[in-house]
């Protein structure tokens, strides 16, 4: 086997670019990142005829060369930089048969580079029902290029494009038009200057403020005989080049494609008609949401509670399974639950991008964007962050994951750093087992106290979130001009093969990127709940059996008294001492203390904690409920859970960072650990003062 | 006053005059804004604001604000 071919593959958004890659590569695919910035890098391995392969690498999506964010510096970077082990030996442009003209804008840039360039006319089996005819022959001549049909939905003209791949050195790399012609006084002086860059780099390097692969800009414009433009001079010229490079685009097309209006049959108007009205687009959008957060409550019980009930008897199987010892422990209590803690998560996640990628897919995802866009704007935010806000309500791990976008970098900041607010499946049980011990059950005015405190809750968390967006906007100075322009794509049913595939990436992206740490986290958490250091530790079962002699108590509650002990002497236990103090104030306890500690990992490990050092045996809320409502305050006396200590509490777990998996993907998302810090700092901060307040206020 | 694209009004058509570069992103030029070519409003979410547009074939929706910025003759 020779040398595998680079291939990139370019194209604008909505062009089906990530369709044509999936057809060529299959499951032979990867997804990382670029290194040290967050654009996703997807790359995959496609075997071409007679035994040769091509690395082919799907470039985020751009409308043109002139790029605006870090996704599109990515494209310019990688075509420019000679050195680079990516650098493409054939570029593939895709473009959709519908927006040929605006597609073409791309392409003649990409030509201007003298890279070997093919271009793909992607829904080709949409073009009769459209009444679009190509003069193949005429753009192959005028374009200099070899142009591939191909309709990724049905799988035709891969072959045909895998076979011009093969054959690229054949394809000319001359440009199909000159880019000089904006001001070519200015492109010779360019020339002349650097005689031995190309020139079209050269001023892509010129026109963007960033350093592009080998040519440093620095140098460049501190060359002497080189005077450099006024920003709004080169802007103007940028617009003077794409008006240029489309009065080109223009006169080839007059020639070379014609649209019969009489065959086009337009289901976007009336589609539109309904989806974007000002009242029914609300409406359906409403009923929508509804019944996809139903689907995935509803759809992802059986999948979770058949999770949860295999790895708690594997971990019993296990218990039982392999000789006693800490090791054995350590993989029965630790690891197992550990690992059921990420997989039990995956349901609901895979759920979640199912629909998110179904509407997006179809087209309709463009619309909801359009009608929330002025609401979101108030806050900050954008209309694209409506969709990572509502799928917030389900887990925040997908719904961060669901910001890539956003392309404005301030406007998905402040939604990755805001959707942690907004109430997740995990603070629920968290919530039901409190508002069951401190609230009422009683209706008035046909109001359930109870679901009423529930539903504040949630009100709450998506307040904060836009408040919280609010002064984000007010307070973050980044420099990042981005304007709003959405595409409106046509309506497509999605295709299933990119959308199973988007489910399995991004299901795997949690598995093994936010999975490490709660792996880490539970197996930590294990060590100090069952290590602990000194006598009372060590000789837990002689002590309290020795307390308890003289009382008559069944065997079953002399173990749990015995365990509660040991967690009390555990290192876990003498961290939540330590930490009293600072809980006191809150109306809590050192379990309490605990349990909150413990739940920095997830929220809903602090039901389970409870329940451990409140010695009760299982989970089952019932049974721990009995004992939560029986503790006393150990400093005020009376009942522990009052409706000052309750509400407190369930304040706390509205505002506070309490989930090592969300921090983790900010890490990723945001690729430092700033922001994921300061949200856990003022996250948390902002929740003990909000705690504190209702507690002393309250009491 | 000057007509421009915010002023349309729905289902009505105009050819786009001119534009200030330094208010009108160049990625609006890329997407077909261009002088001369055909806008039609499509759309409006409430008070009129984003604008859905249909500009030579392209589909696209701005703001108002920079949609103001436009400039465009009836036809």
């Amino acid at each position: 086997m020779g040398k595998q071919i680079n291939v990139a593959l370019i194209g604008n958004p909505n062009t089906g670019k990530t369709s044509v890659f999936n057809q060529l590569t299959g499951l032979n695919q990867q997804v990382g990142n670029y290194p040290g910035i967050t654009v996703e890098k997807k790359e995959g391995i496609c075997k071409l005829p007679r035994g040769l392969k091509a690395h082919i690498i799907d470039l985020p999506g751009t409308y043109s060369l002139n790029a605006s964010s870090l996704d599109e510096n990515v494209v310019i970077d990688l075509l420019l930089n000679k050195n680079d082990k990516d650098f493409p030996d054939v570029a593939v442009v895709v473009s959709d048969a519908e927006n040929l003209k605006r597609n073409l804008l791309l392409f003649t840039q990409i030509k201007d580079l003298e890279i070997p360039t093919i271009l793909v006319i992607n829904m080709a089996d949409r073009m009769k029902r459209k009444g679009i005819s190509l003069d193949i022959a005429l753009l192959e001549e005028k374009l200099k290029t070899r142009i591939v049909l191909v309709s990724a939905r049905k799988g035709t003209g891969i072959d045909d494009l895998k076979e011009q791949i093969l054959n690229y050195q054949k394809i000319s790399t001359e440009p199909c038009m000159h880019a000089s012609g904006i001001d070519p006084e200015y492109f010779n002086l360019l020339r002349k200057t650097f005689p031995n860059q190309a020139l079209y780099k050269l001023w892509l390097v010129i026109t963007h403020d960033a350093n592009f692969g080998n040519i440093d800009r620095g140098t460049l414009t501190k060359d002497a005989n080189f005077n450099t433009k006024s920003v709004s001079d080169l802007k103007r010229l940028q617009q003077k080049e794409t008006i240029l490079r489309y009065k080109f685009i223009n006169d080839l097309l007059k020639e070379a494609l014609t649209i019969d209006l009489k065959n086009a049959t337009d289901l976007r108007i009336k589609l539109d008609r309904l989806l974007t009205h000002k009242v029914w687009g609300y409406v359906i959008f409403s009923i929508i949401m509804l019944t996809i957060f139903q689907a995935i409550y509803d759809w992802s019980t059986i999948p979770m509670d058949f999770i949860d009930v295999t790895f708690a008897s594997f971990s019993e199987w296990a218990k039982n399974a392999l000789p006693t010892g800490p090791f054995s422990n350590l993989i029965a209590e630790g690891i197992i639950p550990g690992l059921g803690g990420i997989v039990i998560f995956i349901p609901q996640i895979a759920f979640l991008f199912l629909f998110i990628s179904i509407l997006e897919e179809s087209g309709y995802m463009s619309r909801v964007v359009f009608l929330m866009d002025r609401i979101m704007r108030r806050y900050g935010l954008s209309g694209k962050s409506v969709v990572p806000l509502i799928s917030g309500t389900a887990c925040a791990i997908p719904a961060i994951m669901a910001t890539r976008n956003i392309e404005s970098w301030k406007e998905r900041l402040i939604t990755i750093l805001v959707v942690p607010f907004t109430t997740c499946s995990a603070r629920l049980p968290v919530y039901l087992i409190i508002i069951a011990l401190v609230i009422p059950n009683e209706t008035y005015f046909g109001l359930n106290l109870q679901g009423l405190t529930l539903m504040l809750l949630y009100l709450i968390g998506f307040g904060s979130a836009l408040s919280a967006a609010w002064i984000l906007d007010k307070i973050l100075k980044l420099k990042c001009k981005s304007y709003f322009v959405i595409e409106m794509p046509s309506y497509k049913i999605p295709i299933f093969k990119n959308v199973a595939l988007n489910v399995i990436e991004k299901t795997k992206a949690f598995v093994f990127g936010a999975g490490k740490i709660i792996l880490a986290i539970s197996v930590v958490l294990w060590v100090l709940g069952s290590y602990g250091p000194g006598e009372n530790f060590n000789n837990a079962k002689e002590i309290v059996t020795l307390r308890n002699q003289s009382e008559n108590i069944s065997e079953a509650h002399l173990k749990e008294e015995i365990a509660s002990f040991k967690l009390e002497n555990s290192y876990i236990g003498i961290i939540g001492k330590g930490i009293e103090p600072a809980v006191v104030p809150l109306g809590y306890d050192w379990k309490i203390g605990i349990a909150i500690v413990s739940s920095f990992a997830a929220r809903e490990v602090f039901v389970g904690t409870l329940a451990t050092i409140y010695s009760v045996g299982s989970d089952e809320e019932e049974t721990i409920k009995k004992r939560m409502a029986a503790e006393t305050n150990p400093i005020l006396g009376g009942p522990l859970f009052t409706f000052a200590s309750g509400i407190s509490l369930l304040l706390f777990y509205a505002f506070a960072m309490q989930c090592m998996s969300t921090l983790a993907i900010v890490k990723k998302e945001t690729n430092t650990w700033k922001w994921p810090l300061l949200q856990l700092v003022i996250m948390s901060a902002f929740a003990y003062l909000v705690a504190l307040i209702a507690f002393q206020v309250l009491k | 006053m000057k007509l421009t694209v915010a002023h349309l009004i729905l289902g009505q058509r105009g050819i786009i005059t001119d534009f200030s570069v330094d208010t009108v992103p160049l990625k609006l030029l890329e997407m077909g804004c261009l002088p001369g070519n055909i806008v039609e409003l499509v759309q409006t979410a409430p008070f009129r604001d984003p604008m859905y547009l249909n500009i030579n074939g392209c589909h696209l929706a701005i703001r108002k604000e920079t949609a103001l910025q436009i400039e465009i003759e009836l036809i």
